[in-house]
């Protein structure tokens, strides 16, 4: 971790609240397990001092047992990078990750290791993840004696059949057998799925999980995963750009935009009624067959094309350039992650416009800024 | 191949009656040949696309989406082989005159690419070639279907790229320098470079963003209203064909299930596959709804069962399911005429059935270890 601990300020030159102080709708599924508090990630991307590209900036929540939150964006909105943070696979700019209430440390093999055993990962493209010259036996065996979950070749065999037909792999033997190009792309992310929860896990953190699967397979994957999170207590970080799957899977959908959270709260309502204009445009983007052709016909929306700036030099609302609603204020301060009701918050300075109905029900005219 | 068959009823939309089809496709069966039996990709496929219309061809991967559409150009590389059908172009510029695509020599199929049928492929990371300029690779185009100056062919070039919304500045970028939806724009300019009368496109927005999606898709829109040329949009997702597609073919196991008017496959599908498709995505608008999903998974293409492939998936499934011959035929009660099904036991107005549920609410599905009956039991590997 860096040395850098002190929250960044702002570009309005205010230090910005680094928490939002909002009642997740994940906690009420179960007890705390993970917390994600003012996460930043700089990557440089070249020589001079500006060079460097925040690919996560402030960026805090928390994972609880039974619970899914899902983190919503576009490619390249910090995503990924936020779920190797947690992973332990990227080094932290600044922040904390805090897991059971303790500090995260992994300096060394061996606290790796331990991590590991807590905080698994099941990865997007299920082609990739799995080691094509191994069988499936292989993948799921390693783990299982690696972390000593299971000793002696009976005690270890038992269990691994056990966890391939947790993920409804049957009959288990036949699967074991199997190499990964023998299997379709919904049951090799079963095994994905079966390898991390071989060291039974208290986080999982799916990235895209589905995403590479035919529409028909995902739900089947999907429900695999909610079964699997009340079987076995996890907290689910599920990390995906199908705003409509969050609705359906998720507790709590945090929507990124270029390395910031620009909206938190409950999966039905942030998806039913969003507050921030990126969600609105997230959530008129998907296709909607009730259009029937309608919307396509009538052209391109008046948005910009170009993405937010992820650069560390930009200043003001990174959405802003896109943005219908933005103003001189958006352009030149960068809005702090706002309330707006007892389990919702939003970063944007224009809420009032971009969401009437959410600022006037619950503010009375106007949006309480949380300070810290 | 055979002779051009009498068209299927089902293949026009109620707009398009009095104009024969620009591309015609009939009868259309691909084998994958292999040492043992072969491998029956497309069978017996008739469809067919109107100027201006858009179709959308939707199934799951390996249900023979792209193989049909890579048939119906010739595009087929062994083991890959068209065992029966026709397909007959007939463009504006042809003038009346009907080409059957199948029979025609290398030298005749060249002047027919491109120029008459295009194609946007779905990985514009593969397709476009990486060490050369956006420019070169426009300029290939119509330097090999145009013959134009080299100022005209430059100024097309740059137009082109006007065409798609891309600063002409980029004409000099390499693929690398662009981002995935310009590449893809950079993909659909190319396939648009010398105008052609029929664009299949491939999947071509599976790999970007919504948001990008969207702008991309809204754009040829645009310009298919603007330059009139017809559309065979390939997508697994359904719910993106609903609204873009006129009309909307469901493929399974490389077999066509029902074709009909969007609107209908929304509001009456008839087909089980294709309901389960429809019952298959979350929805963000609307009430939130059971998804069902379709249990199991595609049969091996190699070992078809009798009847109808969806059989084992089936929840309306009877024991006259294995003797049905797949055909084509009208659906009662549809509002659209040309509304067809394969399947003759399920109509619109046929309830759904109580499925074996797919864990849909899994929550509540928990504490049964060993659903032994989950949905990839003894699954082929697709």
């Amino acid at each position: 971790m860096s040395d850098r601990a002190t929250r960044r300020e702002g570009a309005s030159g205010r230090v910005r609240p680094a928490h939002a102080n909002v009642a997740s709708p994940a906690s009420l599924r179960g007890p705390l397990v993970m917390e994600a508090d003012g996460l930043f990630k700089d990557f440089r991307i070249g020589r001079g001092k500006d060079a460097v590209l925040s690919a996560v900036r402030d960026v805090s929540f928390n994972l609880y047992r039974k619970a899914v939150v899902a983190l919503v964006g576009e490619s390249g909105s910090g995503k990924s990078t936020i779920a190797k943070l947690l992973a332990g696979q990227e080094q932290l700019t600044s922040g904390e990750i805090r897991l059971g209430g303790s500090r995260v440390e992994v300096s060394g093999r061996h606290d790796f290791r331990a991590y590991k055993r807590e905080v698994q990962m099941v990865f997007q493209d299920p082609f990739a993840s799995l080691n094509p010259v191994h069988t499936v036996r292989y993948h799921i065996e390693r783990p299982v004696r690696l972390h000593g979950i299971a000793k002696g070749r009976a005690e270890v065999e038992r269990e691994l059949v056990r966890l391939v037909e947790q993920v409804r792999l049957t009959p288990a033997q036949q699967f074991l057998a199997k190499y990964p190009h023998e299997l379709s792309g919904g049951q090799r992310q079963r095994v994905a799925i079966a390898r991390a929860l071989a060291v039974q896990p208290s986080v999982l953190l799916a990235d895209e999980p589905v995403s590479m699967l035919d529409v028909s397979i995902r739900l089947e994957v999907l429900s695999l995963l909610d079964d699997l999170r009340e079987r076995f207590d996890l907290a689910v970080l599920y990390i995906t750009h199908d705003i409509a799957s969050a609705r359906y899977f998720a507790d709590e959908a945090l929507v990124m935009y270029a390395g910031e959270i620009v909206e938190r709260g409950p999966a039905e309502a942030v998806t039913q009624q969003p507050a921030h204009p990126y969600t609105q445009l997230l959530v008129s983007s998907a296709p909607d067959p009730d259009a029937l052709g309608s919307v396509l016909r009538t052209g391109a929306r008046g948005l910009g094309r170009q993405a937010g700036s992820a650069l560390s030099t930009a200043t003001g609302c990174r959405f802003s350039p896109r943005c219908p609603f933005a103003d001189d204020r958006c352009r030149q301060e960068a809005p702090p992650l706002v309330r707006v009701s007892a389990d919702r918050a939003a970063a944007c300075w224009r809420l009032d416009v971009a969401a009437p109905s959410l600022v006037t029900t619950h503010g009375g005219g106007g949006v309480e800024d949380m300070a810290p | 191949m055979s002779a051009v068959a009498a068209q299927p009823p089902a293949a026009q939309p109620p707009a398009a009656l009095s104009e024969k089809p620009v591309l015609e496709i009939t009868g259309l069966s691909v084998a994958y040949r292999s040492s043992g039996a072969d491998v029956k990709a497309v069978e017996r496929v008739d469809l067919s696309l109107h100027a201006g219309e858009v179709v959308g061809l939707a199934g799951e991967s390996g249900s023979g989406k792209s193989t049909l559409a890579y048939g119906a150009c010739r595009l087929l590389r062994p083991p890959a082989v068209i065992t029966a059908g026709s397909v007959v172009y007939r463009g504006r510029r042809l003038g009346g005159r009907e080409v059957d695509v199948l029979s025609r020599t290398p030298d005749e199929l060249r002047e027919l690419r491109w120029r008459e049928i295009a194609i946007v492929f779905q990985s514009a990371m593969n397709a476009l070639n990486p060490v050369l300029r956006v420019r070169d690779q426009l300029l290939d185009v119509v330097d090999a279907h145009l013959d134009l100056g080299k100022d005209e062919a430059h100024e097309r070039v740059a137009s082109l790229l006007d065409l798609v919304a891309i600063p002409r500045d980029r004409l000099r970028s390499y693929p690398h320098e662009l981002s995935g939806g310009m590449r893809q724009r950079v993909m659909i300019a190319m396939a648009l470079a010398v105008d052609p009368e029929v664009v299949i496109m491939d999947e071509p927005t599976t790999a970007l963003d919504v948001v990008v999606q969207r702008e991309i898709l809204s754009q040829v829109v645009e310009l298919k209203e603007r330059l009139g040329f017809a559309i065979l949009f390939i997508t697994h997702d359904l719910s993106l064909l609903l609204e873009l597609a006129d009309r909307v073919a469901v493929m399974y196991a490389g077999q066509l299930v029902e074709v009909a008017s969007a609107h209908d496959v929304h509001y009456g599908p008839a087909h089980p596959y294709t309901r389960g498709l429809l019952n298959s995505f979350p929805s963000l608008r609307g009430a939130r709804r059971e998804l069902a999903g379709i249990p199991g998974s595609p049969p091996d293409l190699r070992n078809l069962p009798p009847g109808c492939p969806f059989l084992p998936r089936c929840g309306f499934a009877t024991g006259s399911c294995a003797a049905i011959d797949m055909s084509l035929s009208p659906v009662p009660g549809a509002t659209d005429p040309w509304h067809v099904s394969a399947c003759p036991f399920v109509t619109p107005s046929t309830p759904d059935v109580a499925r074996p549920r797919l864990a849909g609410a899994g929550a509540a599905a928990g504490g049964e270890p060993g659903r032994a009956s989950g949905p990839v039991a003894g699954g082929a590997p697709s």
